[in-house]
Order: structure tokens, then sequence, then C-alpha cells
């Protein structure tokens, strides 16, 4: 049994999303599919999928040429996809998910549950899959949601599974977890190709990996042979530097003080349970927890985005608590937000335009209500040079660069002036380990410039290079405070699962 | 063609998909798209229009079967000489300029009220109602003050704006406030001034002495929108100032959008409210902004049809269905002052020239052929996708990354 891509090419306007790319996985094996974001892993998926066509190239299953005209055909093939963001549905109970399209039916078309229940019974406990049947899907943690992708997947009796970027929404230990099902898989005799751009994973569970860049295989490596900066140097085409290089935090006078602060999300729950904390001058503070324990709203309260419930937000001794974002843009905060294209950037607008986004209406960008454009090219080219936004000009729309280039759109405007404190949610998801480098040398040269930085990041490894204090969220509540060097990404694992080491 | 829309949803980091109201009504489209895809559906409305003035003719359908030769060469005469008469009756004498412009006027005003709220993200349909309410308070100032020209008609002016603004202010606050969305809210509202002004013309201060029927009071001369072609004393050139004003009104729009901190402040609610918090703007501020702004320009557009048109006094229905034409209108002109001052030229050459087209006595063409074609333009902008897929025009033409592509 094998699966073979041959010779894959997809053109879009204006890019090559995959180059004659070779890629094959047989019986019994896990392939490491490794590469950064807009390397071309998802358009090659699709095109296994049968969502694209490729423009050239063909895909092969046991040295069968295959034709998929979409989704269907790629099923019915034996293929099985699992997303990076989950495709069920949240009021379903876990069976009716799983059988969602291919229902067994008994006579007149009645949906056989009894039969629906006993098969997905059946599978997870031959592959080690542990789901409750008649649970809904929203009462479940994303890990067991996960493990409900995967039933789904072998309930339609593939057996080459792809996996998406799998591990981005689990915590250390449903890592683990994940790692030891794709084991049980693999042992089954399936055939995995596992996609991430997360390099210690890759070695630790893959039996071979091929390295994708710019749309094409750049080198193919079997772990144990090879280290994490070889591979690295391999995914982004040059010796890259994987720890932030950072001095010794040398903390000042608090700078932003949060005392007691509780926020209720949309149902009146308290997303924020009496959270305190302070930032002082000079430090780096991280905090680090699965997403949706709190975290946005917290940035969200302190930001003046949303309302606060009680509790205090101070800002260098002054209280903002509900002030506007004007206001405390104005007092002295700089705001990175979580989702950049949501929230951070217009995308229609140009850069020029995004450059000025929270202070187009003051001097030198304006003057009374009129608009200062050539001022605004001419500031806004400058911060584009000094910050490394690559754009042909600051008169593109800023939907035409690249992740990367937004988010550095969003440094300029957010670092180019002096701040007392600066809150970065989720500085560099989805960006490219060069963009991630620079940014993480600009957040650590903000804070030697005196400021207090926050960063958000439910990327464990990000939080713990940059952070001179990590703090880790759990259900609402701030579960530990530790140094960095006190601690270990298993212990800090553990508290961002509710447990306690 | 699907198959490059899809791969713009899913590739990371690719622009979003314009939704359909940004696409339709042509926010977020590029300068090709905005120019290219009214031009051709124009065109294919009036391709279609003549299809349906051939066949509608009887006498030509039974020519069909006797003599197909000779009836390709009388369709074309029919045709050509229906849309030479629209021509001529558009732009073909003064007094058929004069005629397109008159009817362009208030069509221009009431299509920047729409355009101002598309760019905004509002969806306005309420220019009728807006301008109905705009259009009376005119009338009233109009007839209920003798004072000297230079302060009279500024005053009526400026009371149709201020008109027109609290009737379009009022869906705009409950849109901030409690979020009733404004589609809703300006069509009640257009249906309360319909009845509001029926009624404001039964009543005694308002109704003209000595008239049963809903009419109001003359205007007073000093109130009244100058004809430009006054000096020629030629009583059908009926052209008056208000086209000026709407290209005043047109330049206002522009400049506000594009060059004040104002118009900074709608594109960046109509396009992104939630960056537009994140930047520090008042969104609930904006939203009563924006709608009184096209509630003024739309009031601006009443006034033309009271200060402007003789009989110069309001009777039930005196905008027409001008309101709900501005809605197409600013749909072709993309939500773009320029494009709704050209698109606005359109539509009042069509209407001027559909008059002609009707009374001509070798064609006498119903003017609802008129209609068809407007509705036929509309339908195309409307379906975009279609009018691409006609005339082969990709998609937001190579919109791939300007920069090296992937990575950084």
């Amino acid at each position: 049994m094998e699966l073979e891509l041959r010779g894959i090419t997809k053109r879009f306007p204006g890019v090559l999303a995959n180059d004659s790319v070779d890629v094959r996985v047989r019986e019994g094996e896990i392939l490491g599919l490794l590469g950064e974001n807009g390397a071309g892993k998802t358009t090659l998926m699709n095109i296994l999928y049968g969502l694209y066509s490729a423009d050239e190239g063909e895909i092969l299953i046991d040295g069968q040429v295959q034709h998929f005209g979409g989704p269907g055909d790629a099923i019915a093939a034996g293929i099985g996809m699992v997303h990076q963001h989950f495709m069920l549905v949240p009021v379903f109970t876990v069976t009716e998910n799983v059988v969602l399209g291919v229902e067994p039916t008994t006579f007149g078309g009645r949906i056989d549950f009894r039969e629906a229940e006993r098969e997905v019974t059946e599978i997870s406990r031959k592959y080690g899959l542990e789901v409750p049947p008649a649970a809904l899907i929203e009462d479940l943690p994303v890990g067991v949601q996960q493990r409900v992708e995967i039933v789904k997947v072998l309930f339609r009796e593939a057996r080459f599974l792809v996996f998406d970027e799998p591990t981005a929404v689990l915590t250390p230990q449903e890592v683990e977890e994940f790692f030891g099902i794709l084991r049980s898989l693999q042992e089954a005799g399936k055939a995995i190709i596992f996609i991430t751009h997360k390099l210690g994973e890759v070695i630790e569970i893959a039996d071979r990996i091929n390295v994708l860049r710019r749309g094409k295989i750049v080198g193919e490596a079997i772990p144990g042979q090879v280290t994490e900066s070889a591979l690295a140097e391999m995914m982004v085409g040059r010796p890259v530097e994987l720890t932030v290089q950072k001095a010794a935090a040398s903390p000042g006078p608090a700078v932003l003080e949060v005392k007691e602060l509780v926020v209720v999300d949309d149902f009146n729950k308290p997303a924020v349970d009496h959270v305190s904390f302070t930032v002082h001058a000079g430090e780096i503070v991280g905090i680090a927890g699965v997403q949706g324990n709190g975290q946005t709203e917290l940035v969200e309260a302190i930001t003046g985005l949303s309302s606060v419930l009680s509790g205090q937000v101070v800002l260098d001794g002054l209280d903002v608590t509900d002030a506007t974002p004007r206001e405390i843009h104005e007092a002295g905060m700089a705001h990175v937000p979580e989702d950049r294209q949501r929230s951070g950037l217009v995308m229609d607008f140009t850069v020029a335009e995004n450059m000025v986004l929270n202070s187009y209406y003051d001097e030198p960008h304006s003057r009374g209500i009129v608009m200062d454009w050539p001022e605004i090219g001419r500031s806004s080219t400058a911060l584009a040079d000094e910050y490394d936004v690559r754009t042909p000009s600051v008169d593109v729309p800023v939907s035409n660069l690249s992740g990367g280039n937004q988010q550095k759109v969003i440094v300029a405007r957010e670092f180019s002036r002096a701040v007392k404190a600066t809150v970065a949610a989720q500085p560099t998801r989805g960006l490219d380990v060069g963009s991630i480098e620079y940014i993480h040398e600009r957040i650590v040269a903000e804070r030697d410039a005196g400021a207090g930085i926050l960063i958000v990041s439910t990327e464990l490894d990000e939080v713990m290079a940059l952070s001179d204090r990590i703090l880790v969220m759990y259900r609402g509540r701030i579960v530990a405070d530790v140094r960095p060097e006190d601690t270990t990404a298993v212990e800090l694992g553990l508290y961002m699962a509710g447990g306690q080491p | 063609m699907s198959d490059t829309t899809k791969v713009e949803a899913s590739e990371p980091d690719a622009p979003d998909e314009p939704t359909l109201l940004e696409e339709i009504s042509g926010v977020g489209t590029n300068w090709r798209n905005a120019v290219l895809v009214p031009a051709l559906a124009i065109l294919t409305a009036l391709i279609i229009g003549a299809f349906i003035i051939a066949v509608s003719d009887v006498e030509l359908l039974r020519l069909w079967g006797e003599d197909p030769g000779l009836a390709i060469s009388e369709t074309w005469g029919v045709v050509s000489s229906a849309y030479a008469a629209l021509f001529r009756g558009a732009f073909g004498s003064l007094r058929a300029v004069s005629e397109t412009l008159t009817a362009a006027s208030p069509l221009i005003l009431a299509g920047l009220a729409v355009a101002i709220g598309f760019r905004a993200g509002l969806f306005n349909i309420g220019a009728q109602g807006q301008m109905l309410v705009g259009g009376m308070s005119a009338t009233i100032i109009g007839f209920a003050f003798d004072i000297p020209v230079i302060i009279h008609l500024p005053l009526a002016l400026l009371g149709a704006m201020i008109g027109g603004a609290v009737w379009g202010g009022i869906p705009g606050w409950l849109r901030a406030k409690t979020g009733a969305h404004e589609v809703i809210t300006t069509i009640m509202l257009n249906l309360v001034a319909v009845q509001l002004i029926d009624y404001m013309l039964t009543t005694e201060a308002i109704q003209r002495a000595g008239r049963d029927d809903p009419i109001s009071k003359t205007v007073q001369v000093s109130a009244r929108l100058p004809r430009l072609l006054g000096f020629l004393e030629r009583s059908d050139l009926r052209v008056h100032a208000g086209i000026i004003v709407a290209l005043l009104a047109a330049y206002a729009v522009y400049w506000l959008l594009f060059k004040s901190t104002i118009g900074y402040e709608f594109r960046a609610v109509g396009r992104n409210p939630d960056a537009a918090k994140y930047g520090g703007m008042n969104v609930v501020l904006l939203y009563v902004a924006v709608m009184a702004i096209a509630g003024a320009l739309a009031g601006l557009g009443g006034a033309n049809q009271i200060l402007g048109i003789p009989e110069y006094r309001a009777a039930p229905g005196f905008a027409g269905s001008i309101g709900f034409d501005a809605i197409a209108l600013a749909l072709l002109g993309r939500s773009h002052p320029l494009g709704v001052v050209l698109a606005g030229i359109l539509f009042g050459a069509l209407q001027a020239g559909g008059q002609q087209m009707q009374a001509s006595a070798t064609t006498s063409i119903p003017i609802d052929i008129i209609l068809v074609v407007q509705a036929l333009v509309i339908a195309f902008i409307a379906a975009p996708a279609l009018i691409r897929a006609i005339y082969r025009v990709r998609a937001e033409g190579g919109t791939g990354q300007l920069t090296q592509g992937w990575g950084s």
C-alpha cells in the first residue's frame, strides 16, 4: 500500500505554490512534511484531497493513477484528512458527528444510531482513541475533539491519514497523547502524513521528513540523523537563530498593574476571574495558556476594547480601567492585537493608511480634519524601511503583503513611539521563521528601551524564550507565576492543563 | 474561474474575499473592475434592451417567418432608430442636454447619499424618505419667509439638509445604540415619511389656499434655484442651479471621504469596524454621523425637486422613485463620487432620452424599455460574476502578492 504524489505543480496568479513536488508514503509509515507558513504544504494537501486540481503531475495509489474531482473521490480512495480547524457540529453528539454524511440506516432511511454508536465504540477501542459517544462536541476539550475528528476519518475507512498542523491547539501533555495515537495508527498499518512547522515534533514522531520551501521539496531527512538547526536551515534557506538573544532584565518601577480584574464573556460567565499581576519597566512578562482560557478577554479589557466587571487596570500610576482605546493609547500603551487581520489592520487600506490607524487624527498626520497624505506617505515609507516591511510602496493595499510583513506593519506602528507598556498578543502567530526572529528582536529591543512588555502566546516555546517572568492562565485564573530558568515545558504544560506539579 | 476564487479564500495570508455587498457596491474592488464591470453591464443591458425592442414588435416577428433577410434589416432599422431617438433626446439638442441635467441633479444627490453609506459599511435604503423630509423642509422655508434671495435660498437648502440629516440620523443612531439594522429602519422610515408628507400637505399651514387636494403653497421666487439658461428666454430649458449644487456636493463628498480625517474614519469603520474600534474611533458616533450626512445629501436632492422645478411646490410623491433609483445609481457608480456623477448623468440621459423615444413618431417605443435597461444594468452590476463570465474578464486581475510571494 503506497501513496505517491508525483511531479505536482500548482500555479496561482503571481505565485508558484507547488513546483514539481514528489512525496511518497507507505503502509505503517509516518512522513513528516515540514515547512513554513506559505511554503505550499496546505496547497499540496488540498490537491491530494481533491479540493484543487494540479496543473501538472499525478497522484498514484499502489501505482494506479487517481483522478480526484473532489473530496468525495479522495475519501473513496481511502484518504482521510484531519484539518487544523475542526469540522465538527458543536451541538451534535460525538456519534452524530462521526456518521454525518454516511449514516448507517435501517429500513425506510431511519438512522441506525445503535449501529453507529457500536461502530464508533469499536473504532475507539481498536486504536486507543477514547471518545464518549453520547457527549456533545461543545462539552469536550479540544484534545478530545481532535480524537473525534480522527475517529471520523477512520469511520470512513481511510488508509492514508493526513494531519494538518494537528498540535497547534494542544497542550504539551495532549501532544504526547496524540503521538501515542499516531503510533497506534501506525501499528495498525495506516500511512500517515504529518504536516507541521515545529521541528522538535517532527523529529520525535516521523520516520522520514520532507522539507518544503517555496513550493519545492528542498530536502529529505531521517530523524536521529539530523539536528533541529539543520532542519531549520533547510526550511528557511539560511542559518537561523533558534533561541532569543537577550541580556538579563533589569526591572524598573511597575508600569502596568492589573488588580483583581474580572471580565465576563457574552454569556455572563467570568472569562477573567480575579486576575492580578504587575509588569515592570524593562521586563517581559509572558502569559502562557491553552487558547480560550481567558487570555483574549484579558487583553481586550487591558487595552480598552471591552469593559470590565470589577477590578482595576493601572498604567504608570494612571487608572485606565474602562478608559477608551484612544485614551489608553495616548496614556502610553502599545497594543499588538491577537488577530491582525480582524482588528489590527484594515485589509483594503494601503500600508500608509494602516500605519496611521491610531494616530491619524493628530499632527503631523493631519491638521484639524485635513489629512496630510504627503506627510503620511513620507513617515510611512521611513517606518517601512526601518521595520523591514517588504512592500513595493506604501500605497499598496496591506492585503497584498505576506503575513509576516503585515505583522511588521503593526509592529512598526506600535513600536515606533515611546510607550510605557506594550501588550502583544500572539505576536508571531502564523509567521515564518525569519519574521518571528525579527519580531522577537524588536520586542527585546523595546524592553531594553525601558517599556514593560506583556506577551500573550499559546506557543509555549515563544513564552519561554522571550519572557523574564511567566504567568500561566487556566480557566480565567493565573495559576502559576514562575521564572523561565526555574521551570520546564513539562511543568508549565501541567499548569496549562489545570494540574499542579 | 471557480478554481481561482476558491484558492484566494484558502491560501494563507490571501486577502479576504470581498463580501457580496462590498463587491456589488464597489467599495472593495480595484480600479480596473470598478470601471470595466459597469461599462460592460451598460453595454450588455443595451444589447438585451435592443433584443426586447425587436421581439416586442409584432409586425417584425411576422416578417421573420416570411422573409428573414428583410426582417434582419427591418429589425436593425427599428432598434437603431429607437436608440438614435434615445440619444437625441438625451444629448441631441440644447433642450435635450438641459433635460438630462435636470433629471440628473437629484439623482446624483440621492446617489451620493447611498454611496457614502456604502463607504461606511451601511446600506442606506432611506434616501427616498430623507428626500421627502428634506424637500418638505425646503418647501416650508421656501413659502413661509419673504427675505432676500441671498439669505432665502441658502436657508431653504440648509433646512433641507437638516431635515434629511435628522431623518437619516435616526436609523444611524438606532443601529449604533440598539443594533437595529439600518436596512429595516430606513425602509420603515420611508413609509413614515410618505404618510407624514401626505398628512402635512393637507394641514392648513401648508396646503395651498382654496385647494382640496394635497398640494403645498408655492415657494417664493427668492428661494428658487435660478435657471441656468434663463437668459435665453426659452421656457423649455429647465436646467437649474441644482446641477451645480449636485456637482459641488459630489466634490465635497470626495474631499470628505479621501482627504479628511472624518472620511478616513468612515472608510475604516466601513471596511473593518473592529480595527476602527482598535484605532480609537468612536463607532457609535460614526454611524450616526454617516447617516446624518447621507440624509443631508438626500435632503438636498429633495429640495432640488421643489426649488428647481416648476411649479415650485410640493405634492405627494414629489420625489418620484429617485430615492430608490439612487441605490442602483450608487451601485453603478461604484460608491465613488465621480462614479455617482457619471451614473447620475447616464440615468438622467436615459430618462430624458426615453421620453423622446416614446414621443418620436417613427419609433414610439414605450418609456418602460428604459426601466428595463436600468434594471438590467443593476442586475448585471449585482452579478459581477455573470459579466465576467460573459466577457471572460478575470476576477480581481492578478491580485497575487506583490511582495516576494511566500514567507517574508
